[in-house]
């Protein structure tokens, strides 16, 4: 499972102000195809920690704080955090080219595979042995990210933070249980939240 | 919104829209997906929604690729295409704005305000996530087991994922379920 959780560790939030250091290795654009194709590749438990290794440890093309600093960036922006990172990664290196070497060859080659699956499933979706497989995965996959949920809010309860959790919960329940559209509940609790963090650090600092 | 004309624009206007708005990655955005393809537009049913979740899971790659799927199922191999770049194009344009803006301004804590507040977010709209999918997975109380045990097993041990979706496979290839 390619769980989010996985993808976001505890980054450190106060990003120090590095110096513009330059790392050894600069990769071409075919390289940073390869290596973000062979990291989606081998990406089965989350592609994150496959990222991490690649950059950091293989090729070295980051230091461990530059990558926890360009994955917290990614983790905030909306959207799909591991296509953020191979974008902004990529563009660091070889400007939009690199950006769009790295975001191919991350979602390209899964695209393909995703798509063969897609086309055996509408061909062979109704085939009984199929079909209970399918019902077991699906039941189990569930499960899985069920634990992701549980392993994120640790954390919240841990600190015992309560304006996170009540959040949480008003938003669990307007999505999963209420099933109101997501746009209209991002437009109540973003605005929501980001006042109350802010207002409460400010009362922290004060 | 044209949910009567050209599938493709549909799927691009949809997921374009929804790239922007899914805090937290793929897995919070699900049960606005089951939402459009199931409620909406009738791309598919509940079950249908369930399978395609679950072999989203079991290929490789960054989970968003459950659109790829979805994609597929509505309009083919351009539909596939065309709503995997449409989920990741708008939400990569900005992410490489915002990279090249804050590379100025380091120092700003924004980017540590935002983060916090949107943590609990998206952890909500994961929770959400998993009712929704447990509501159409879990039809009798042997899968709700399968899915507790699954649930235990990942948060308490570090037991590759794989093995649990395999080991729910089997036993759905048994007829346990």
């Amino acid at each position: 499972m390619k769980s989010p959780a996985s993808e976001s560790p505890p980054a450190p939030v106060t990003a120090p102000d590095l110096p513009a250091s330059h790392p050894p290795n600069q990769p071409g654009l075919l390289e940073l195809f390869v290596a973000f194709a062979k990291m989606s590749l081998a990406g089965f438990g989350g592609v994150l920690v496959w990222a991490r290794r690649g950059i950091v440890d293989q090729h070295r093309w980051m230091t461990a704080e530059e990558f926890n600093e360009t994955f917290a960036l990614c983790h905030f922006l909306p959207g799909p955090n591991i296509v953020n990172l191979s974008v902004v990664f990529g563009s660091r290196f070889r400007g939009i080219a690199g950006g769009i070497a790295a975001f191919a060859g991350l979602v390209g080659p899964p695209m393909v595979i995703a798509t063969i699956l897609a086309a055996l499933y509408a061909r062979y979706g109704e085939i009984d042995a199929l079909r209970r497989i399918l019902a077991g995965v699906s039941c189990a996959a569930v499960g899985l990210l069920i634990a992701v949920v549980f392993k994120m809010m640790m954390p919240l309860i841990k600190k015992r933070d309560m304006v996170g959790l009540v959040i949480l919960l008003a938003v669990f329940i307007a999505i999963g249980v209420l099933r109101l559209p997501l746009q209209t509940v991002l437009l109540v609790a973003v605005p929501l939240s980001l006042g109350i963090t802010y207002f409460l650090r400010q009362r922290v600092a004060a | 919104m044209n949910s009567e004309g050209n599938p493709i624009s549909t799927l691009v206007w949809t997921f374009g829209l929804m790239s922007l708005f899914a805090v937290g990655g793929a897995n919070s955005a699900i049960p606005e997906m089951h939402r459009i393809a199931v409620d909406v537009h009738h791309w598919m049913n509940d079950k249908q929604f369930a399978d395609i979740f679950a072999i989203s899971q079991l290929s490789p790659g960054p989970n968003v690729l459950i659109v790829t799927l979805i994609g597929y199922s509505v309009a083919g191999v351009g539909g596939a295409l065309a709503a995997t770049l449409a989920m990741c194009g708008p939400t990569a344009v900005l992410a490489y704005y915002v990279s090249r803006l804050l590379q100025r301004s380091s120092q700003s804590r924004w980017p540590a305000i935002i983060q916090a507040a949107l943590v609990p977010l998206s952890i909500g709209l994961m929770g959400a996530s998993g009712l929704i999918l447990a509501l159409s997975s879990d039809l009798s109380w042997v899968a709700g087991l399968i899915t507790a045990a699954a649930a235990v097993l990942a948060f308490a041990t570090r037991l590759n994922p794989v093995w649990i979706l395999l080991a729910g496979g089997a036993l759905g290839f048994a007829g346990v379920i």
